[in-house]
């Protein structure tokens, strides 16, 4: 076990290495001039050569990308040429507001997609069957900024039941100031006994979680379904219904229980990809978390933000993939031969 | 004898005729995918003689007609600058998808080839080819897509090499695995004994092998590839102006959205149409041309 653990960890880490690698040669591919950005548009030639020394431009590219290696392995990821702060910092502010959306929908993913797998799977080929992964496919069909939208629209706009916008209403902070202890503003709310706050960001989550949860629910529901569906045939089921076990106790116990390895590794893989996605919801919802802040980088080109973002998620990633490989070998050995 | 090393899909794991008309009513989810993908296909063709005033696709501007409500002469309303929405949706049917067909093609090209090499060479090629593999997969592919969007000037050019470059690993794992397979088969070592060469084995055994999985991968891939596009042509880093792509209108429209709902909802609508209709057909064709995946009787 002590091997597979160092094995999976040595690769993890020459994954990341690789990601900084590529996205670093994506991102020196700019066409832009990073030195004028971060001087200002009435910089004059000799400030955008001295900013080009401070931000140390001028080196050879392989002499700024083990600088940037050896920054990173110490915790300086650069410093963003828009907001002229520390990437970092920057990115520790953002990621829990996107954190909270990603989680959220997750968990929203896994109480309606599971459940619905299940169900499907009951009666294969049945018109329940067909319509619950007509639902599936159509979750992962879903353009989600288009779907933001076109909910923005129905419940703010026009029935006028959910907030269009932000993380909780900016009036409440002054009569129920929230105190900032993790970042997350559920958790926060929820630690202070700030029960009017929690009420309000609870409103203003739900309408990007079931945005950023369509993926991944229609993900699980196939994946359940396949899962269950490939099992229920094994002897160990057989023995269980000669057993007397009822038709629910099977589905939910015994086939459940071997469609979690798989769930639970998809389910490392839509936490990455739904990061990825708040990309394009957060802006929508004026959600103040990496994918506003992303967008912004993009938008003004800053290289460092970009890299800096870029690979936070891929490290996000590949962690989430890490941890899920671990628990499944701890709990199956057979996984530790592979 | 059939001489020349043409690539046929093998002939035991394809249903044919009367088991495919079977197949085809036994699953209702893949008649409706296949029959909306033809639908798309023939939009796509025949968009300037459906769309009610074709040269709304592209610069033509109505200063007069500015945003009207959905009517029976604009069946989707007008835009911005007075476009008929339901012309351009319909040659929209000419933007995204056919980028999906050249970055599938595009994935294809890099992505067998490679595959072959590190699944039928062994050794340190194989070695190497997958731990590149292994990068690229560790991203998200929108994440990087998104990347390299972002530094390349904003074209729909730009948006092909961009989702291309993060998806022919793909297919590279998917050809590595098939091969490595094959490649281990008695029939193809005799082959080799006979004196056979690598590149017959290859293109008569190997590729043919690998054609049902390959096809299936490819069904199943052009609704993300869509829906990828859209994304960044949404973000402004793809399809500029007079293009009718789907994602484009659907930013452009954003601003209008209230109370003009129309200039948003069509085109998201084409591209939510278009993604459903190919992964119910990719979704389809696995479960037909899988046994072990195919839950019907």
């Amino acid at each position: 076990m002590l091997v597979f653990v160092a094995r999976r960890i040595a690769l993890a880490v020459v994954v990341v290495v690789g990601v900084i690698v590529v996205t670093f040669a994506v991102a020196h591919l700019v066409p832009g001039d990073p030195a004028a950005t971060w001087a200002g548009p009435h910089a004059s030639a000799a400030q955008i050569a001295r900013a080009r020394r401070f931000l140390g431009l001028d080196r050879p590219l392989v002499v700024q990308l083990f600088s940037y290696l050896a920054g990173i392995s110490r915790g300086n990821w650069g410093v963003s040429i828009h907001t002229h702060r520390p990437v970092l910092s920057d990115l520790l502010t953002a990621a829990p507001a996107s954190l909270e959306l990603v989680i959220s929908a997750l968990l929203l993913a896994v109480v309606t997609g599971i459940p619905l797998g299940l169900i499907s799977a009951r009666r294969p080929g049945r018109p329940a069957d067909q319509l619950i992964r007509a639902g599936s496919i159509l979750g992962v069909s879903m353009p989600i900024f288009w779907m933001a939208l076109i909910l923005q629209l129905i419940f703010s706009q026009r029935l006028k039941l959910l907030p269009a916008a932000g993380e909780y209403s900016p009036g409440l902070l002054f009569s129920h100031p929230l105190v900032k202890r993790t970042g997350f503003p559920v958790l926060d709310s929820v630690l202070g006994g700030n029960w009017a706050m929690l009420g309000s960001t609870l409103d203003h989550l739900i309408l990007p979680a079931v945005v950023v949860a369509a993926y991944p629910a229609g993900l699980i529901a196939r994946m359940v379904r396949a899962q269950v569906l490939d099992t229920i045939g094994d002897t160990h089921i057989l023995n269980a219904r000669a057993l007397g076990f009822g038709e629910r106790q099977i589905f939910a116990g015994f086939a459940m229980k071997l469609a979690w390895t798989p769930v639970s590794a998809a389910l490392a893989l839509v936490f990455g990809y739904s990061l990825v996605n708040t990309f394009l919801v957060e802006s929508i919802f004026d959600w103040p978390g990496l994918g506003s802040y992303a967008a912004v980088s993009i938008a003004t080109l800053d290289t460092p933000a970009i890299l800096g973002v870029t690979l936070f998620v891929a490290a996000a990633y590949v962690t989430a993939n890490l941890v899920v490989d671990l628990v499944q070998a701890a709990i199956d050995p057979r996984i530790r031969l592979r | 004898m059939i001489e020349s090393p043409t690539i046929t899909p093998p002939q035991a794991a394809v249903p044919r005729g009367r088991a495919l008309r079977q197949g085809l009513l036994a699953n209702p989810l893949l008649t409706v995918g296949g029959a909306l993908v033809l639908l798309i296909v023939l939009v796509a063709i025949f968009a300037p003689l459906i769309a009610p005033f074709p040269g709304d696709a592209g610069t033509a501007t109505h200063p007069f007609q500015v945003l009207k409500p959905p009517s029976a002469q604009h069946l989707f309303g007008t835009d911005q600058v007075g476009r008929d929405i339901f012309s351009r949706v319909l040659y929209g049917a000419r933007v995204s998808p056919v980028i999906a067909v050249i970055v599938l093609a595009i994935a294809c090209a890099i992505g067998i080839p490679l595959g072959m090499a590190a699944g039928f060479l062994g050794g340190w090629v194989d070695e190497l080819i997958m731990r590149v593999t292994d990068i690229f997969l560790a991203f998200p592919p929108l994440l990087l897509a998104l990347a390299l969007a972002a530094v390349l000037p904003a074209s729909l050019t730009s948006v092909t090499i961009a989702i291309a470059a993060v998806w022919w690993p793909w297919y590279a794992r998917l050809v590595r695995g098939q091969a490595a397979s094959v490649a281990g088969r008695p029939y193809v070592e005799a082959c080799r004994a006979l004196g056979v060469s690598r590149l017959r084995i290859i293109f008569r055994h190997i590729l043919p092998n690998s054609a049902t999985p390959l096809l299936v991968q490819i069904s199943l891939d052009v609704g993300g590839v869509i829906l990828t596009a859209s994304a960044l042509s949404f973000l402004g880093l793809g399809a500029q102006d007079p293009v009718p792509d789907w994602g484009l209108m659907v930013a452009e429209g954003q601003s209008y959205f209230t109370p003009d709902w129309w200039l948003v909802t069509y085109p998201g609508l084409a591209i939510l149409l278009t993604a459903f209709a190919f992964n119910l057909l990719g979704d389809g064709l696995r479960d037909l041309f899988d046994p072990k995946r195919s839950f019907l009787p």
